[in-house]
């Protein structure tokens, strides 16, 4: 499985527009773009994007992690990922 | 200004700010940031000289789209000081609820935030008169900035004349119509309500109380207003999505209150169960929207252990009903309580009767919280409000089953309309079946809920697509998620071949959940 940074990041990107957005335009979400602003997460949303990262990428989300830092944005939650990823 | 008895919902605050021992109280904080009562009051009283010099006279309504953030809350208390009608629209209604609202209550100022901008321009681009704009967070093209206007505006001095008779706030509720209906709510009637809360919850001055409810929800409102009215402080969060934020700021800010609805409670039960979680410093928790199972309010003990827990009961149309003594509530499983103080309930039967303990009966509700009725709806207002016991008076009929047994605990049974409670937010089946009908293809849909160990109840959506039509799950999804708040999207989407009708040829609700019909693959 790959962790390599553009992969996760292409990986987190399609999965919310296709699962949270319902979306195939990968203009409607910009890498830095806040989910929260633009109302596309809420704390179901939230548990499922956590749910898709370890199945996807064999991590494990501490209850503690889960926070906008590393969560609000593409950008920010490949990051996270990719950290977990290379802690493992 | 000067301050005799406290009669408006800002008196507290600009009594509060007048007095140098008080003024430097934190009123409250906002995403970790402290803000004192004295700034709480002198940016209120700046945007409310902003609001009158653009057109808020007494009785304006003044529409509130915007996350829970500082600007919110001095917006709301500048538009009390205003003399203006706080209308607050939860931030994830999509662009036509929210021209519907703008256009239904004649807002003459929209404030909002600048993330929401797509949503607001498209609503404001739809009115014939739009209102005046000012977002907060860099003006965007049409605004005014709100911290530019708050910083360029002296603050307002003299009063406006406001009385407690003078409405306070319309408060937009789902209706079984597919519209939404501005609840009308005075100073006095939120006052009283306040108070009353404020009475059976035991709360004083050093609360520091939690709201990561939308302020646009009147739970999330009136947290705020017992706040303001106690001189504690607001523990403002944006909302429960990431419950270890919240976490951690209840912990760095010593909060003591803890406001909730089941799902949230449901939440942190699994967080709890995964790794242990314990709030020794809060000493109330609070229930409403949809009822708290008793094994749930039991488990609730291990997270906050020093905790009395409310079981409650209300609508909007008077805020509250009803509280179950914390003391009570082991044996009083199942129960919602008794009427919250100063105010009285009763069951009547279909004829107006009163109905005997142990049977069930619609209840009525009587005090000072009872609303003055919905906006422009006199027919609806009629439905609800009823001639009372003195010339005059009106009592609230809730259009609720009940129970209530010997010593006057109220027990629900059942809803008389449609409309489906999930994750604590009321859904009306028909406002999602207007956006379903909407979307190409669709020949027929039906909403219900259905029972749901997180939600409460989940939205189910059975669609009769037309023939040869391509749609299926992901476009509905789509449209409705382009449409409507997160809440109202669909949970299950099934494509059925034919809906259960009533003899008069109207899909029946009631047959769906009875007898689903078969789903048909996506």
């Amino acid at each position: 499985m790959s962790s390599d940074a553009n992969t996760i990041r292409a990986a987190v990107r399609g999965y919310i527009l296709e699962n949270l957005m319902f979306s195939s335009n990968e203009a409607d979400l910009p890498d830095d773009a806040s989910l929260l602003d633009r109302g596309i997460i809420d704390s179901t949303g939230v548990l499922e994007l956590v749910l898709f990262v370890e199945e996807r990428f064999g991590v494990k989300v501490k209850d503690s992690d889960m926070l906008p830092r590393n969560f609000d944005t593409v950008n920010a939650l490949a990051r996270f990922v990719g950290s977990l990823a290379s802690a493992s | 200004m000067t301050i005799g008895a406290l009669r408006l919902l800002h008196d507290a605050l600009l009594d509060a700010a007048a007095d140098p021992a008080r003024a430097g109280r934190v009123a409250a904080v906002v995403e970790g940031v402290p803000h004192r009562c004295g700034e709480l009051a002198d940016a209120s009283r700046r945007l409310a000289a902003a609001l009158v010099d653009r057109g808020v006279v007494r009785g304006a309504r003044v529409a509130i789209y915007m996350d829970n953030t500082w600007p919110c809350v001095v917006g709301i208390y500048a538009t009390f000081i205003a003399g203006g009608v706080v209308m607050l629209v939860n931030p994830q209604t999509k662009a036509d609820k929210l021209a519907f609202m703008l256009a239904d209550s004649g807002a003459a100022v929209l404030l909002s935030d600048a993330h929401l901008e797509k949503e607001y321009a498209a609503a404001l681009a739809g009115l014939d008169a739009p209102p005046r704009l000012v977002v907060s967070n860099g003006g965007g093209a049409a605004g005014e900035d709100f911290d530019r206007l708050v910083a360029a505006t002296a603050p307002l001095r003299d009063p406006v004349g406001t009385i407690p008779l003078d409405l306070a706030a319309l408060i937009y509720t789902s209706g079984s119509t597919g519209h939404p209906k501005g609840v009308m709510q005075t100073h006095q009637s939120m006052m009283f309500a306040a108070g009353s809360l404020i009475q059976y919850l035991r709360l004083d001055a050093r609360a520091r109380i939690l709201c990561a409810l939308p302020l646009a929800f009147d739970y999330g409102l009136y947290q705020l207003l017992m706040s303001v009215a106690l001189g504690a402080t607001l523990v403002l969060e944006r909302s429960f999505t990431y419950p270890a934020q919240v976490f951690e700021r209840m912990r760095a800010t010593g909060v003591t209150v803890f406001p909730g609805v089941p799902t949230v409670f449901a939440m942190l039960l699994a967080a709890h169960a995964r790794s242990p979680l314990c709030f020794p410093d809060v000493v109330r928790v609070t229930n409403t929207a949809a009822a708290l199972p008793d094994d749930v309010a039991r488990r609730l003990r291990e997270v906050f252990p020093n905790a009395l827990v409310y079981k409650m009961y209300g609508l909007t149309e008077c805020k509250r009903v009803s509280y179950l003594e914390p003391e009570r509530i082991d044996d009083k499983p199942g129960s919602v309580g008794k009427a919250i103080p100063g105010t009285e309930v009763y069951l009547l039967d279909a004829d107006g009767a009163p109905v005997q303990p142990g049977a069930t009966g619609v209840l009525y509700v009587r005090g000072p919280h009872v609303m003055l009725g919905y906006w422009n709806r006199p027919e609806q207002s009629a439905r609800m409000l009823k001639p009372g016991r003195l010339p005059g008076e009106r009592v609230l009929c809730t259009q609720d089953h009940f129970r209530m047994d010997e010593e006057g605990y109220l027990y629900f049974v059942g809803r008389s309309d449609d409309i489906i409670k999930t994750r604590g937010e009321k859904v009306s089946p028909v406002e999602v079946e207007n956006v379903l009908h909407a979307i190409a293809g669709v020949r027929e849909a039906a909403v219900v809920g259905v029972a749901d160990a997180l939600l409460g109840e989940a939205i189910r959506a059975y669609i009769v697509r037309v023939p040869g039509a391509e749609l299926g799950e992901r476009r509905v999804r789509a449209e409705c998620a382009a449409r409507l708040e997160n809440f109202m999207v669909p949970k299950d989407i099934v494509f059925c071949d034919d809906l259960p009708k009533t003899a008069t040829g109207k899909v029946s609700r009631k047959a769906l959940l009875e007898h689903p019909p078969a789903g048909l693959p996506a």
